[in-house]
């Protein structure tokens, strides 16, 4: 008989209940869910949870959200973009509101992973809602005082589409070392003075942090975004063990 | 077990629980979605090859020509990501893992559990025995095209019994070993043999 391995002995990963306790509108599509989480064994930024809803004649769904709070706090907080047609996704960042429950369990991931000890500096590379695991990482680098040098190269569709816009500008503005440029994709408002296109080879080269710094990456976004940026930073000279990358939705093809 | 709390207000589609094909906790899509740890290699063909070694020692090497010229397999599969998405009905062509096998002269695996390596760096671990009769192949073509590389062209592993990060992008080497060694997802709390109908989603399910 084939042995399992001896990692078979670890404990399953138990189904908790997370309790809603606030929602935060973030943009016009993406919520943030504030959660009890009773039980919650902790995490690393980057990680991810499995969600469980459970309908009144018992049917049941289940996606992977990012988790979008740093480790320590009291409660757990997911962000979720409305996706058309999302079973799931249309609940959460729809329908939840103060006091509702759900199932969910993890952490999950175990690789796009980041802690403060990690030497060398943080480049991150986020499209729409593909911020929210790497926001885990800013706000931990916030909390704990990191100091590596960071740099954030975020795309949007429009202003109001940027998911934390207000934090974001307030973690730049301290001064401790962290870069925040944003570039939209569908039109700017008058008075924008960021950049106004997709990601492109240009873009990571002038804003993003040099391969001869060594650079921990950190990509997350659409197929297409992450697809092309990492093409792009590979060709830059950046080694491709140095780029982590989590990508969501269709190819577009 | 205690009863799982209703979500309030939540009624579902509840198109995937009520299809028979589709193992617990996945749900139907007609996309198909993207999922890798890193980024995506370059298509070089010309470099290409594919080898099976047993533990340290090379047993047979192909590059593109020789793969090619191979006998090759069609497949018509339901697969399943552990991210929870599940395909239905799609279609493969590429070369069995008997026919590699037969090719290199070996009328049975040299070991019981096999590593597979990827362009890359990316490893996953398969029981042997996943991979004979018919049920894997070394995959270069997806719905009649060519594997496009975000897919894990020009040629990747295909086990669609288990989820679907056993089915490597990229892969280089076959290498048969013992005892098994966890790969990359294995190490990283993902379930040691994963197999979509019984959850085997992460380490201690």
């Amino acid at each position: 008989m084939r042995q399992e391995n001896a990692a078979a002995a670890a404990p399953k990963k138990q189904w908790l209940t997370a309790t809603v306790r606030e929602v935060i509108d973030e943009t016009p599509r993406v919520r943030s869910l504030v959660l009890d989480v009773p039980g919650w064994p902790g995490h690393r930024a980057g990680q991810h949870v499995d969600v469980r809803l459970t309908a009144p004649d018992g049917y049941q769904a289940q996606r992977s959200y990012s988790i979008a709070s740093p480790p320590g706090e009291g409660a757990l907080t997911l962000t979720v973009e409305m996706l058309p047609d999302g079973e799931v996704s249309s609940y959460l960042a729809g329908e939840a509101r103060a006091g509702d429950q759900f199932e969910l369990r993890g952490p999950i991931g175990g690789y796009f992973v980041w802690t403060p000890e990690l030497e060398g500096p943080l480049f991150l590379v986020a499209g729409g809602s593909g911020i929210v695991p790497l926001m885990a990482m800013l706000r931990e680098r916030a909390a704990k005082r990191a100091t590596q040098p960071a740099t954030l190269l975020f795309s949007s569709r429009t202003r109001d589409d940027i998911i934390y816009r207000a934090e974001l500008e307030k973690l730049a503005g301290q001064g401790d070392g962290l870069t925040v440029i944003h570039t939209l994709t569908r039109g700017v408002p008058a008075g924008w003075t960021g950049l106004s296109r997709r990601i492109d080879g240009t873009m990571l080269a002038e804003f993003g942090i040099a391969p001869d710094r060594m650079p921990r990456i950190f990509i997350c976004g659409p197929t297409p975004l992450v697809e092309t940026a990492a093409f792009i930073l590979r060709e830059l000279g950046h080694a491709a063990k140095l780029i982590k990358t989590e990508r969501f939705g269709p190819t577009g093809k | 077990m205690s009863e799982p709390p209703i979500s309030r207000g939540f009624r579902g589609r509840g198109d995937a629980a009520r299809n028979s094909r589709v193992p617990p906790g996945q749900h139907l899509v007609e996309d198909f979605p993207v999922l890798s740890a890193g980024p995506t290699p370059p298509l070089d063909l010309a470099n290409w090859r594919l080898s099976i070694e047993d533990g340290p020692s090379p047993l047979a090497e192909w590059n593109w020509a020789q793969f090619m010229a191979l006998p090759q397999t069609d497949l018509t599969v339901d697969i399943h990501c552990v991210t929870t998405w599940s395909k239905l009905d799609t279609q493969w062509r590429g070369v069995s893992i008997d026919t590699l096998l037969e090719a290199a002269g070996l009328s049975e695996p040299p070991q019981p559990y096999v590593l597979a390596h990827c362009d890359g760096g990316y490893t996953t671990n398969i029981p042997a025995e996943d991979l004979l009769d018919g049920k894997a192949m070394i995959a270069f073509e997806y719905d009649g095209e060519a594997l496009a590389p975000e897919h894990g062209g020009p040629a990747r592993l295909l086990v669609p019994h288990l989820y679907f990060w056993k089915s490597a992008k990229w892969v280089q080497t076959l290498q048969f070993v013992d005892p098994e060694i966890p790969g990359f997802w294995e190490e990283n709390g993902y379930h040691i043999y994963g197999d979509p109908w019984r959850e085997q989603r992460y380490d201690g399910d």
